[in-house]
């Protein structure tokens, strides 16, 4: 049961301490996340989500504590090999609208670390990419520039580069942030979706607790750079939790929840 | 028209210098507009110029101490440039200005008169040696090479070094490999060119191109194209009118971006979207 249990993880954080400079961004942080889970990672801003996102595709730096991704000890040497089997959609910037790369250009990036140095993409490459822009709705702007798509398309193209890479885990951060009420859900149903017939496994950083019952299996509350909570959704975001959670009285946590269900 | 200059050997030298060098800025430049690094560009020039400075000075070789003091400057400035988690122009600047007071110290220092140090400041193509055309071959074939060779990796890194990163691309070697082809052409291009004008042939013609395309690659065809139009036409007039052939090289270069700006289909980008491209039109 035990040893079933250890070859079914794919992501095992064990006391994961991240400094920048004088910052601690995670004080002693660990996680295990199943194959096939969906775990969603909510918490006030400067939590240590997205650096709990970053130590996992190895661009993060440990100060202390050791991370297992897909079975291999993630070390400084290791980390650029490994990221190519880790999806990651990082915040959506914003993007020089002159920029000469179009929408196609960026999907296939996706594939670059695959392909490795000297190798040029070749048809079966196009092909995925077109698959991927087919699936995130994305076909008619594959010619685009990509300066020029709105922020819910350019997390959609985001979404299809990160899928381009065919990879195992797939890391989000924050992508429905900045968009409006439309998109944010069907971001979150394109998410699901995928994870669902591609059997990844997921980690979704997110401020919209709304969205979170409705997708995740489990969701992590972070705070201070720690883990202060997890559970199931319905376990996890009890107005009690929310209220110590991001230092609001549980009256007010209970007033925005029934605002949130009235929109 | 008397064309019959063109006929002897420094004006061919010239000549291929004015190919050779623009094609290696011109395809410099294409990193150093899109990453949104001018400044960059402006403090690696005034390295190397504040190096060979150095090494005339010092009486070794100046190439050498240009593309010694360039490096160093990219290895202060790469690390400010990667971590973007601050805005590096600040510390970019007082690099800069450093430099600018070393080379203008070693300038003082220097014995003697000091025609040699402001050939190195105006540039004198119609001096370079074969030697020299040399090196910019060497230079022009490294940089176009290297471009051809890891295309997918320079544009992944150009667009979004973290992007590029989190597929498996090593970005930050990426970086500094731009950095140091940027001190390589600067080095090879700073005889002909001059270290305060060397930086205009690097942005003018790739912000002309930017104006102009969507496509990374046509940018780098025009960049490179555009830099060369700038060397001959300045070279011709130069020529003609007798002015110093450095600056106008420059002044075309500037010209060229003026109506490339105003000719750029991307000022009307908010109506752009609306139009179908050519090949969704069908």
């Amino acid at each position: 049961m035990k040893a079933n249990e250890m070859s079914n993880t794919v992501i095992n954080i064990e006391n994961a301490v991240v400094s920048y400079r004088e910052d601690v961004a995670l004080r002693g942080v660990s996680l295990r996340v199943k194959s096939g889970e969906f775990v969603g990672i909510v918490g006030p801003n400067g939590a240590g989500k997205t650096t709990l996102l970053t130590i996992i595709n190895g661009l993060g730096k440990l100060v202390q504590g050791r991370v297992e991704v897909l079975g291999c000890l993630l070390t400084p040497s290791n980390g650029h090999s490994l990221r190519k089997r880790v999806g990651y959609v990082p915040q959506v910037e914003n993007i020089d609208p002159r920029m000469p790369i179009s929408v196609r250009e960026v999907v296939m990036i996706g594939r670059y670390g695959l392909l490795g140095l000297l190798r040029r993409p070749g048809e079966r490459d196009w092909k995925i990419v077109d698959e991927m822009l087919e699936l995130v709705g994305m076909t008619h702007l594959a010619r685009r520039p990509i300066g020029h798509l709105s922020g819910g398309e350019q997390q959609r193209v985001a979404i299809a580069r990160c899928l381009a890479q065919q990879p195992e885990l797939f890391l989000l951060d924050e992508p429905t942030a900045s968009l409006d009420w439309r998109a944010k859900a069907d971001i979150l149903g394109l998410v699901k979706l995928i994870h669902n017939s591609r059997h990844l496994t997921t980690l979704f950083v997110t401020h919209d607790l709304s969205c979170l019952p409705v997708a995740c299996d489990r969701v992590v509350l972070m705070k201070q750079g720690f883990i202060w909570g997890e559970g199931s959704p319905k376990e996890a975001l009890t107005d009690d939790n929310l209220s110590q959670l991001y230092d609001m009285p549980v009256s007010v946590v209970r007033e925005r929840r029934k605002e949130a269900i009235l929109i | 028209m008397d064309l019959s200059i063109f006929g002897y050997q420094f004006m061919q030298n010239a000549i291929l210098s004015v190919v050779l060098g623009g094609i290696a800025c011109g395809t410099i430049g294409v990193f150093v507009v899109t990453m949104h690094m001018p400044f960059i560009g402006v403090c690696m020039s005034h390295a190397a110029f504040a190096g060979a400075l150095l090494g005339l000075w010092l009486g070794f070789n100046p190439l050498l101490g240009a593309f010694g003091v360039s490096l160093a400057a990219a290895a202060i400035i790469g690390p400010l440039a990667d971590r973007g988690e601050l805005s590096p122009e600040t510390s970019v600047g007082v690099i800069f200005s450093l430099m600018l007071g070393l080379a203008f110290l070693f300038m003082g220092l220097m014995p003697g008169a000091k025609s040699a140090a402001l050939e190195l400041l105006w540039g004198s193509i119609l001096t370079n040696t074969r030697g020299d055309v040399m090196l910019l071959g060497i230079v022009a074939g490294v940089v176009v090479g290297l471009v051809f060779a890891f295309y997918k990796e320079f544009q992944a890194t150009v667009f979004h070094r973290d992007m590029a990163r989190s597929v498996g691309i090593p970005a930050t070697i990426i970086l500094y490999g731009i950095l140091f082809l940027t001190g390589a052409t600067i080095t090879a291009s700073l005889r002909s060119i001059g270290g305060l004008l060397i930086f205009s042939l690097i942005l003018n013609p790739a912000a002309a191109a930017y104006q102009l395309t969507y496509s990374m690659k046509r940018m780098f065809l025009l960049s490179a194209g555009f830099a060369v139009l700038s060397g001959w036409i300045g070279l011709l007039m130069s020529y003609l009118v007798n002015i110093p052939s450095g600056a106008t090289i420059v002044i075309v270069s500037s010209a060229i971006f003026g109506i490339a700006t105003v000719l750029s289909p991307k000022r009307k980008v908010k109506l752009w979207p609306k139009k179908p491209l050519p090949e969704e039109r069908q």
